[in-house]
């Protein structure tokens, strides 16, 4: 059971990863003037885009998402306009967070908005996606030892990754080297997305290495 | 030797202060000053000597040149024109060297080899050390006396092209100027096509004496690609026809009978073989230095050319020009260029160099007379009197010219003599000293973290083996060891060095001290080393349990503390440690807020039934309390890192400091102009109303009237200033000094601190009373924000506010309920501290420091009080946040009776670790390229910081001690009730 989930695991995380990396070449082949630098919001809308897509249809697939079959189309429908609306709060809570860090309130908002869109994406709506918009479940998974089951372990990394990556990825702000990557909010952006790679690579691996020790209550 | 840990921690960084003072010792050498403050001027010129007669005229021989044009150009090497490349590179420049007229020499630079210092070096002619750069603070201009300067007074008018560090250092000097930036290194045509542009016409006109040219390309160049990149060999054809422009415009211009010009191509510095500048390498300081002028016998064929110091250049000039040569130069002037001109002249200009130099000398040594340059002088200057006698009788034999040439002789060796003296105390860094205080600091703090375990243990108490160290064959032997490597030391150096000028005794109690140090460390070490682990599990940092499991808080917690340290290895960061601090700041913010989520969302609720919902969970250890209060109380608990958040978020705004960010608007800025006066009025009246607030509550009703007067006192103070209305103010009264209202808030103060002392020392006496000694320490406490109120401008006012608001919450909420141990809390503390030093508006440069503080309350500048006031509001983040851990712990004294001893343990470790780092750090980059504008600074703040901290854990050992004290006279009153119990 644990090897089959563990490779589930895997599969569904190199499809995000894939999805990733598509986002970042196929505008570089379609788009003239394309760059991850240069034109780095759209870069950061067609990733985050292309990771929640990717996050979406797989979780579907998977049915890692609770299954919402007995219920109506209305619940169903409640439940979509919950995630959406969770999505943009989430969106907001990160552009509080990045302001309290001190980035401009007015002078860049739509940068710092588009990085708050990123972390979402890459963290929210997967949480979205496994746990359904739950705040309950949410809870319980991130406080300690609170996963129930290997997609909630994978959760757990991913999103530790992805927001050390951004965390990480201020510190080369204020040197003074005049790289086009050191631009706001460049290398947070990329710190994220890197942090959010290794979190997929990682999650596997850990579990699989972790897997004797690791005990869920119930399942 | 059993030590309490507060005990052990002041006497560390005690120590470590000492250390620390060593090594600023030998890192920033005592500047050379003339007593006199003012400038030289020709008519302090010495007369001319002359035996047995009244003293001579003093009047100067006929300038040499009338005039020079200085072709400067940045980083340009000795092999660039006398190298095996010179003559591919400047052809005409190695024609004129070797067929031309001129005198070409090599010019020795000191490191530090980077622009500033090196202009100020060739103006001045001293060897300019950063403790200048600390002495004239906020004025960017060149104060001393210098060859710009003498040539403005003496009429010269001077153009200026090129560089526009020039026009900083002289504003006001030149007739004409036109600065370039460089700024961007990158560009390095337009740089110089800058200057050469106004070449032409300038040239053409006759109405200037003095011509400077800084040419920055090469240099640019040079940082790109190095001295072996493609570009060098056109920018170098670029220079060379330059040069030859300028040189056939002079001999074009030169008029029958007139005086010659001369034409001066030099560099700063030169240039490492990656391209790069700043230190001590061979290529770095050796610089060509062509002097070109009719006035010269022409040459016939390559010599070698002859080494002298870049600082040569300026007496030469001087004396060249006319002018008397600056004070604190400490150059000789080069004999080459006097070669032509007659005997008589020759002496007397070598004379007045003499003099200069040994006024200098005289000034700067106290033993000056044993100087062996000194007596050379004064044997050759009495031998120039007989001399001159014998001249001005007329006697034109071979033996007079013969003994003319003698004296001559002896005055070059006497300038060597002298200025080789000189410049022996200068520039250069005193590695010895350095190290010494170096290895001191680092003995300490290895004692220190081997002490951990013991000094964060319940006993809160560390065995040092002193007395068996003492005694042991080893530390005997260490000493004499170290005794010997210092005799050895001091007898091979060459420079002047502050370590071996102590006396014998001193020495002797450091190298006994260091043996017993190192001894120490060894057998602590070694007592350690099989237990290690094991202790270690029981530190309360490393772990929050029993096992070796971090929790989150704990690892950013140190993370942060390590990161912080490493940080100060770049200089960017340095610069913009604010940013480090806040960013660690507000992550720490973030993950308390987590610990505070964990605790009241999930704690409540037992394992497994997360499907609850959220209800005000019964808190069954009290469950007396109202359920209303416990619910208020957790909101407002969960409310408190948001808050926080928010105020480090509007304080951050409130004053932009660092270097990159620092020209952004701030809010600070916008209270201070005039016509927000109202705004910032109001705001300074809310923020006092609301210190008094949240101060008074744990005050005695004496202090609580003294602080109400003492605030009042505050803002009639800054309304006198004229900082801010007051209400009943007339129009028409001009703004005060404040003196008197300052005076009135000092009274307060005295009596704030009196009632505090007062309560502390009957806390002492009463020992029942555990209260009393709180509200002490509170007492005095509030004093000192009563003080900083009075010393922080009226826009920092929201600063201290916001401070004392966070710590009253944080207290309140966070740092009791949640259990955080001594050792959190005092990292906690430390961190809000560094902080609020940058949220005041400091920086990491010694131009932010405000000085004015100094003169609140005084009507005239007193040294003693206005040091300590400046540094007192320049550190009262740290300060404030101290004292407040201070009164925290103490009143946290029922859960743990040695958080006090756990507290001061952990300052004192926090503050040595980047001291520390920072002093190594420092010396590995003594040559770097910011080593003065960036790490210097830094490296006064941090050793002002250290001996503030050293100041406040000793404050807190009398805490401590009256706390132990008390223990004991409660054992007595035991033993002594004991036997009535019977």
């Amino acid at each position: 059971m644990w090897d089959r989930e563990i490779r589930a695991m895997a599969a569904s995380h190199a499809v995000t990863a894939a999805a990733l990396f598509m986002a970042t070449v196929l505008p570089a082949a379609l788009v003239r003037g394309f760059s991850v630098y240069g034109t780095h919001l759209l870069w950061l809308y067609a990733a985050s885009g292309a990771v929640s897509a990717a996050s979406v249809a797989v979780y579907w697939l998977l049915g890692v998402t609770p299954s919402a079959k007995r219920h109506s189309v209305g619940y169903k429908l409640s439940r979509l306009f919950r995630s959406c609306l969770y999505f943009f709060l989430s969106c907001l809570f990160f552009h509080t967070v990045v302001v309290l860090y001190g980035a401009p309130l007015i002078e860049s908002a739509l940068e710092t908005f588009s990085l708050a869109v990123l972390l979402t994406s890459l963290t929210t709506l997967r949480c979205l996606c496994v746990l359904g918009p739950n705040v309950q479940a949410w809870i319980r998974v991130f406080s300690r030892h609170g996963a129930m089951s290997v997609w909630d372990t994978a959760l757990q990394i991913t999103v530790a990754c992805t927001l050390v990556g951004a965390w990480v990825g201020a510190f080369p702000i204020p040197l003074d080297w005049d790289r086009p990557w050191q631009v706001w909010p460049v290398s947070c952006s990329l710190g994220a997305t890197v942090g959010f790679l290794s979190g997929l690579v990682a999650a596997p691996a850990w579990i699989h290495y972790h897997r004797k020790q690791l005990t869920y209550k119930c399942k | 030797m059993r030590v309490r840990s507060s005990v052990f921690a002041s006497f560390v960084l005690v120590f470590e202060v000492i250390g620390v003072a060593l090594f600023l010792r030998g890192f920033f050498p005592v500047p050379l000053k003339s007593s006199f403050s003012s400038n030289n001027k020709l008519s302090d010129l010495p007369a001319e000597p002359l035996t047995g007669s009244p003293p001579n005229s003093s009047r100067l021989p006929q300038p040499l040149f009338t005039r020079v044009v200085v072709m400067l150009v940045d980083a340009l090497r000795e092999d660039f024109v006398f190298g095996a490349n010179g003559r591919r590179y400047m052809p005409y420049t190695r024609h004129l060297v070797e067929r031309g007229s001129t005198h070409s020499f090599v010019a020795k630079a000191r490191p530090p080899t980077v622009t500033m210092p090196r202009i100020k070096a060739l103006t001045t002619g001293t060897i300019p050390g950063f403790i200048d750069v600390v002495m004239n603070l906020n004025s960017p201009a060149l104060l001393e006396d210098n060859l710009i300067w003498q040539a403005k007074t003496a009429g010269k008018k001077m153009v200026f092209y090129g560089d526009d560090t020039w026009v900083r250092l002289f504003p006001k000097h030149f007739m004409e100027y036109d600065g370039t930036t460089s700024f961007f290194v990158s560009d390095y045509t337009e740089v110089d096509n800058n200057v050469t542009r106004h070449l032409d016409s300038t040239l053409k006109r006759d109405d200037w004496d003095i011509l400077i040219l800084h040419y920055l390309g090469l240099d640019h160049i040079g940082h790109i690609s190095g001295p072996h990149s493609s570009l060098i060999q056109p920018k170098l054809l670029e220079m060379d026809d330059i040069l030859k422009k300028i040189h056939s415009a002079l001999i074009s211009k030169e008029a029958e009978g007139s005086l010659p010009y001369l034409l001066v191509l030099c560099g700063d510095h030169g240039m490492s073989e990656t391209g790069s500048h700043g230190g001590s390498s061979e290529p770095e300081v050796n610089t060509p230095l062509v002097l070109i002028s009719p006035a010269f016998k022409r040459k016939v064929g390559m010599e070698k050319p002859g080494v002298v110091e870049q600082v040569d250049l300026t007496p030469t000039l001087a004396l060249g020009l006319g002018l008397p040569i600056s004070q604190n130069s400490v150059g000789r002037v080069i004999p080459g260029v006097l070669e032509e001109t007659s005997l008589r002249d020759q002496l007397r200009f070598l004379h007045l160099n003499g003099h200069q130099l040994s006024c200098l000398l005289k000034d700067s040594t106290p033993d000056y007379e044993k100087e062996a340059g000194f007596e050379q002088f004064r044997v050759a200057e009495k031998a120039h009197g007989s001399w001159m006698k014998l001249f001005l009788e007329g006697n034109t034999s071979e033996v007079l010219n013969n003994m003319g040439k003698k004296v001559l002789k002896q005055y070059l060796e006497a300038l060597a003599g002298m200025s080789s003296a000189l410049s022996r105390q200068l520039g250069k860094y005193d590695m010895y000293s350095m190290v010494a205080g170096m290895v001191f600091v680092f003995q300490l703090l290895l004692v220190l973290l081997l002490a951990m375990p013991e000094a964060l243990s319940g006993e809160a108490a560390v065995d040092l083996p002193v007395l068996s160290v003492l005694l042991s064959l080893p530390f005997y032997l260490l000493c004499l060891l170290l005794a010997s490597v210092h005799v050895l030391v001091c007898t091979s150096a060459e420079s002047s060095c502050y370590f071996c000028s102590l006396s014998w005794g001193l020495v002797f109690a450091a190298v006994a001290f260091y043996s017993a140090m190192f001894c120490i460390l060894v057998s602590m070490a070694t007592r350690r080393l099989p237990l290690g682990p094991k202790i270690h599990g029981r530190s309360p940092v490393r772990s929050s349990g029993s096992e070796w499991s971090l929790s989150e808080l704990d690892a950013l917690l140190l993370a942060g503390t390590v990161g912080h340290t490493l940080s100060l290895a770049a200089s960017s960061f340095v610069e913009e440690e604010h940013q480090t601090w806040y960013f660690l700041l507000n992550t720490l913010c973030l993950a308390v807020f987590q610990d505070v989520c964990r605790k009241y969302f999930r704690e409540q609720r037992g394992p497994g039934d997360e499907d609850e919902p959220i209800l005000p969970s019964k808190d069954c250890h009290s469950p007396a309390h109202p359920k209303a209060e416990i619910y208020s109380e957790r909101w407002l608990a969960l409310a408190t890192p948001p808050f926080t958040l928010v105020c480090c978020r509007l304080l951050r705004s409130l004053n932009q400091t660092g270097v990159q960010w620092a020209h952004l608007p701030d809010v600070g800025h916008w209270l201070n102009s005039s016509e927000h006066r109202t705004v910032l009025s109001l705001l300074a009246a809310f923020c006092l109303v609301l210190i008094y607030l949240l101060v008074q509550r744990r005050c005695s009703w004496v202090s609580k009237v003294a602080l109400a007067l003492g605030l009042l006192g505050v803002y009639s103070y800054r309304a006198a200033v004229g900082n801010v209305l007051f209400p009943w103010q007339h129009s028409g009264r001009t703004t005060s000094k404040g003196t008197v209202e300052a005076r009135f808030v000092y009274v307060f103060i005295l009596g704030i601190l009196f009632t505090g002392t007062k309560d502390l020392l009957r806390s002492q006496i009463n020992t029942a009373n555990a209260k009393l000694k709180s509200r002490g320490l509170w007492e005095i406490y509030s004093g000192l924000v009563l003080l900083v109120s009075l010393l922080f401008r009226a826009h920092n006012l929201p600063v201290l506010c916001c401070c004392l608001l966070i710590q009253t919450l944080m207290a309140q909420f966070i740092w009791k309920k949640l259990h955080y141990d001594a050792a959190q809390t005092t990292i906690m503390h430390y961190w809000f501290g560094q902080a609020f030093f940058y949220f005041q508006g400091n920086s990491n440069n010694i131009a932010t420091v405000d000085i004015s503080v100094g003169f609140v309350g005084l009507e005239s500048y007193v040294e003693a009080p206005a040091v300590f006031l400046t540094a007192l509001s320049t550190y009262a983040g740290p300060l404030l946040w101290a004292c407040h851990l201070v009164c925290h712990l103490s009143s946290e004294r029922d859960r743990s009776p040695v958080a006090v001893g756990h507290g001061c343990y952990c300052l004192a470790l926090l503050r040595s670790v980047p001291a520390a780092a920072y002093i190594v750090l420092v010396t590995a980059l003594r040559y770097h390229l910011f080593i003065w504008s960036v790490f210097s600074p830094k490296l006064l703040y941090e050793s002002m910081h250290l001996l503030l901290t050293a100041g406040v854990c000793l404050f807190f050992n009398t805490m401590e001690q009256s706390h132990s004290s008390r223990f004991f006279s409660n054992c007595w009153t035991v033993i002594l009730v004991t036997p009535h119990l019977f």
